[in-house]
């Protein structure tokens, strides 16, 4: 091929990717900019020049230090809590025999899920007056419904993580069941072979191989349970509440001069994630190195 | 960074291999614990049946002492609020799934064929909306919309709910064509077909399934959203999952029940058509999905 018909391609591609990249562009680079503008105090309704006045107040208001508190908390113990219990669940069901394929797609019945249903879905269930509580009165254990340990609209926000876990737990097992399913038997095998105990083959094979596509798949989780906006307005507490339902409140507040602080929530929102995707790919980099390691040792 | 791309998904698919542990043998605990992990993950959608089909479910009862399709007859009634969301929802929901397509065949063909310069930097451009929280995107917008007259009406939500569905449609889009045996379609031209019938006869039905399925999943990350559409539609645009929130805010169980049942079963049902067209593991993306 002429060094021509290279130039050619080269357009052609820019020119095949070109919708979508100016249709993601121009609708998520303007979200992003607008909203750092708009916290600056720029193209806003009030006049004046650009200014840190918002940011200044977030810092200053208590209740925003509570609320980022809160929201970390619930990101962080949501996506801990789904990456163990999914690994957990992928081991278990990759050792059943007959009806795995049955099992596995029973198992994924919850990812197309909408949230808003899981959360009404959670409340019933594990809300005061709920299935839960029903069946405590029923067996006795329980009186009325204040009997039923209040975890929804909660200040640990427990019926927010449930309805996380109840989502991304199927998430995490199918990723890790999809890894295992393209390469863990042999090496397991192999080190079954050379005499490795269950404990040793998890710790130093399985374990090693799920961690690079594992830890994306965390980084997913946690940027959703950290920005997630429904879940937590039906299921968590109000005071303090998660960055996301601030950021709403402060945007829909009759006061317009709250708006440039609801940009500002919003764009910490944006950065938090950033850095924690950041920080996921670098560790996925350095895991896929040490499982090439790991893999090179092996065989 | 890796989103759950194609190629995490094509080694979804079940490979013949003997379970660990003799093949075909399950020991009974681990049975067990597998029930157990179904149940627990289909448990919150009992409460919900039960609370639909009830009448005056009052504490303490579990299972009704009257049962009633009350709910059921409000939430389909043919003048209701359902079928009013249903409609815009559907109009949105196909709007985004055909729009982001669109936009998704030239790039996923170059995406998933060629390898050029920059790739790299396109992938992270296409993944990065899809890990921004839609409160972020929603409010950011909002602002340029109303300017443009686009707030409030279901153009703007169909613009604000592609955000998040291109970037899947897109990479989903580029797995299809990168297992495409696209070979086929040099033979055909080596063979005397014009480049459109090529097109036409060999290239589109090697990607025809996996493009429905794409679709479906732009489809389905709109179905979902409620922030996206709170925001931009303003109130003025009620989708089912406004309707949902709005119902479950408004204290009638058996409605909100019935209403949330309603607006699950459509994405169940595309669901396991998906899990025919591509086989049990190809589901994968709907994590991602949201």
């Amino acid at each position: 091929m002429s060094a021509r018909w290279h130039a050619h391609e080269g357009v052609r591609t820019w020119v095949a990717l070109s919708p979508a990249l100016l249709l993601v562009g121009v609708l998520f680079g303007g979200a992003v900019v607008m909203a750092l503008l708009r916290s600056i105090g720029l193209l806003g309704i009030g006049e004046g020049g650009p200014s840190l006045a918002a940011y200044r107040q977030l810092v200053t208001d208590p209740g925003f230090a509570r609320s980022l508190g809160l929201t970390l908390y619930v990101a962080v113990v949501s996506t801990s809590l789904s990456v163990v219990l999914g690994i957990g669940a992928a081991l278990l069901l990759r050792r059943l025999g007959a009806g795995r394929r049955f099992a596995t797609t029973m198992f994924q019945l919850n990812l197309p899920v909408p949230h808003v249903i899981g959360a009404v879905a959670i409340l019933a269930l594990v809300g005061q007056s709920g299935l839960l509580s029903r069946l405590g009165a029923q067996t006795g254990l329980l009186d009325e419904p204040a009997a039923f340990p209040a975890i929804t609209f909660d200040p640990w926000a427990i019926a927010v993580i449930l309805q996380y876990l109840w989502k991304e737990v199927p998430f995490i097992g199918i990723v890790a069941l999809a890894i295992l399913a393209a390469g863990g038997d042999d090496l397991e095998e192999a080190a079954r072979t050379l005499g490795a105990s269950a404990w040793q083959r998890l710790r130093h094979v399985t374990l090693p191989l799920l961690l690079p596509g594992v830890l994306s798949a965390a980084v997913i989780v946690f940027a959703f349970t950290f920005g997630t906006f429904e879940v937590p307005l039906l299921l968590g507490p109000s005071a303090p509440t998660v960055l996301p339902v601030l950021a709403h409140r402060r945007y829909t507040d009759v006061d317009l001069a709250a708006r440039p602080e609801a940009m500002a929530i919003s764009v910490v929102i944006t950065v938090v994630v950033v850095l924690v995707v950041l920080l996921g790919a670098a560790g996925a980099r350095r895991a896929i190195r040490g499982d090439a390691a790991v893999t090179e040792a092996g065989g | 960074m890796t989103v759950v791309t194609p190629a995490a998904t094509d080694a979804a698919r079940p490979a013949p291999r003997p379970a660990t542990g003799g093949p075909g043998a399950t020991s009974r605990p681990v049975a067990l614990a597998v029930v157990l992990l179904l149940a627990l993950l289909l448990l919150p959608f009992v409460p919900l049946v039960l609370a639909s089909f009830a009448q005056g479910y009052f504490y303490p009862q579990v299972l009704p002492e009257r049962w009633s399709l009350r709910a059921w007859q409000v939430v389909l009634a043919p003048d209701g609020a359902t079928w009013a969301a249903l409609r815009d929802t559907v109009t949105i929901a196909v709007s985004v799934a055909v729009l982001s397509l669109v936009v998704a065949v030239p790039a996923g063909r170059v995406l998933g064929t060629r390898r050029f310069r920059g790739r790299r930097a396109v992938e992270l451009v296409l993944l990065t909306p899809v890990l921004v929280p839609a409160i972020a995107v929603a409010i950011g917008l909002h602002v340029v919309l109303l300017r443009l007259g686009l707030a409030g009406g279901i153009p703007g939500v169909v613009l604000v709910h592609l955000v998040p569905a291109t970037p899947y449609v897109v990479l989903l889009t580029a797995g299809v064509f990168a297992n495409a045996e696209l070979e086929l379609e040099q033979q055909a031209r080596s063979l005397g077909a014009s480049w459109w019938q090529a097109q036409r006869h060999v290239t589109w039905r090697l990607v025809a399934p996996g493009l429905a399925v794409a679709g479906l999943f732009g489809f389905l990350v709109s179905w979902g959203q409620y922030v996206l559409t709170l925001v931009v539609g303003g109130g003025r645009v009620v989708t089912l999952p406004i309707l949902l929130f709005a119902t479950a805010s408004g204290g009638d169980t058996a409605i909100t029940a019935a209403t949330a049942l309603f607006h699950a079963l459509p994405a169940l049902v595309l669901l396991v058509l998906t899990s025919r067209i591509l086989g049990g593991g190809a589901l994968t993306t709907f994590g991602g999905a949201r």
